[in-house]
């Protein structure tokens, strides 16, 4: 199949950014999008031009590397998929595809379709770890914990840091995100200590770092690849609530400070 | 005092203020529609509900001690509901510096979509309903203490009638979206209680919506007339 491209060029962070087009001929639906911008980028390259700049790593959609807007949705049009898992068969021949970085404040972009997602990070160093001394591997089921919250903590865990919630977002929030990181701790005995200071810390710096705020619109459970639910933001304010109007001065609230 | 200012400092904390003012404000929205539905009773009851009104409280309160009590809560809560809105708005506004060239925002509910210009459309609606039957100031033929008169006579101006019609929808959108997110906010996680919360949400809303417009409906059918 032949495709017409439209892609977001930038040099770099300060400089002006623009679509460009460019045309994908002989794709296979076989090949991952991500296979389709090799091929695009190997044609620029022959041509002496400067080839799309675009993270990715494992290729198989468990790394949280790659991620762009493809068409306005982020990761693209299949449902539970990074762009990496994207096969080419969800477009048809002639179609033309807008391809975007993942906008938002917090996201600078650093090239092309390359976002810096560091914010995310600061988030996760704020609360998104147990401080106990935890030796050596314990003993299975040493400390019990009951399956349901296991598997709730579990799909929690599953979120790879993409950001694809931030991008679809109409409020460019990562509450998604936050709260994800924070209730694959809070569901399991060993975060309970730090539970409600965690809250509080995580959702202070998601806000210094310049994220918008959850209006509940769902779009971020929509293109989560790995189908996080918006259930989890609910557990977060709660425990941010909670964290709150606890007061700030109790021992649960600054234990993560 | 803390607390206070951790909640309005925080995005999650305004957004609890937004939800424990909003319920507040659908309490007070609910009761209002019950009242107007005395209407259908006639002139005796719902002049009858406004003296009752005025006199609520007595004789531990004045006259008109509770109700300016309430309007005195619902302006507050009116005004926290707004202010944080309006900060949230701006905070949202300012996390896309960039926005994209093509954006697929089929997986956003209309109502959710509609809620902050449909927030300044009920806004605008409610000035202009006191002004129309509270103050009397935008009314034709404002009589005090009249209230079946002024609504019947209020509503046979068509336009007036259609507006009404229209913020009523706009509210009703509102407060879907806003009924059933609140449980998100509040951090309800019970699986019985998430299942069920858009059906509430949706049902609150459409019987609202029924209330609501049955009165100007009512005057446009002529089933409420001037007696």
């Amino acid at each position: 199949m032949d495709l017409t491209l439209h892609v977001w060029r930038q040099a770099g962070t300060s400089a002006a950014g623009d679509f460009q087009t460019y045309k994908a001929v002989g794709i296979n639906g076989s090949m991952s999008f991500l296979e389709m911008l090799d091929l695009v980028n190997e044609n620029i390259t022959r041509e002496g031009g400067d080839p799309i700049a675009f993270e990715h790593d494992c290729r198989e959609g468990i790394c949280g590397s790659c991620g762009m807007v493809v068409n306005g949705i982020a990761h693209g049009p299949h449902d539970m998929t990074t762009v990496c898992q994207l096969h080419m068969r969800s477009f048809a021949d002639g179609d033309e595809v807008w391809i975007e970085p993942f906008r938002a404040r917090a996201f600078p972009v650093l090239k092309d379709l390359v976002v810096e997602r560091a914010a995310l990070d600061r988030i996760v160093q704020a609360g998104g770890y147990v401080s106990i001394r935890t030796g050596s591997a314990p003993d299975a089921n040493a400390t019990p914990v009951p399956k349901p919250d296991a598997d709730r903590a579990f799909d929690a865990a599953a979120c790879i840091g993409c950001g694809a919630c931030v991008a679809a977002c109409p409020n460019a929030s990562a509450m998604l995100f936050t709260a994800a990181k924070a209730a694959h701790l809070s569901y399991l005995p060993q975060g309970q200590t730090e539970r409600l200071g965690r809250a509080l810390d995580m959702v202070a710096v998601h806000d210094d770092e310049g994220f918008g705020n959850c209006t509940n619109h769902g779009a971020c459970q929509v293109v989560c690849p790995k189908g996080i639910s918006v259930d989890y933001i609910a557990r977060l304010n709660r425990d941010t609530i909670r964290a709150t109007l606890g007061g700030v001065g109790s021992p649960a609230a600054t234990a993560g400070q | 005092m803390r607390q206070a200012v951790t909640l309005y400092q925080s995005s999650i904390g305004k957004k609890f203020l937004m939800a424990v003012s909003g319920i507040l404000l659908a309490g007070f929205v609910v009761v209002h529609m019950i009242g107007n539905l005395k209407m259908f009773e006639g002139p005796e009851s719902m002049d009858g509900y406004a003296v009752f009104l005025k006199g609520l409280g007595s004789p531990i309160l004045p006259e008109y001690g509770a109700l300016w009590i309430t309007r005195i809560v619902l302006l507050l809560a009116v005004g926290i509901h707004m202010v944080a809105a309006f900060q949230l708005w701006r905070r949202s506004r300012a996390a896309r510096d960039v926005a994209y060239r093509k954006n697929d925002s089929q997986v956003f509910s209309y109502a959710s979509r509609t809620l902050r210009w449909g927030g300044v459309i009920i806004l605008l609606f409610v000035i202009y309903h006191i002004l129309h039957f509270t103050t009397g100031n935008v009314h034709s033929d404002f009589a005090y203490g009249s209230v079946y008169q002024n609504v019947v006579i209020g509503f046979q101006n068509t336009p007036v009638a259609l507006f009404y019609l229209v913020a009523v929808g706009a509210l009703s959108l509102h407060l879907y979206h806003g009924l059933w997110s609140v449980f998100t906010t509040l951090g309800v996680q019970n699986p019985r209680v998430t299942r069920v919360r858009r059906p509430l949400a949706a049902g609150l809303s459409i019987l609202l919506f029924v209330g609501y417009a049955a009165v100007p409906v009512g005057v446009m059918a002529g089933i409420l007339t001037l007696r």
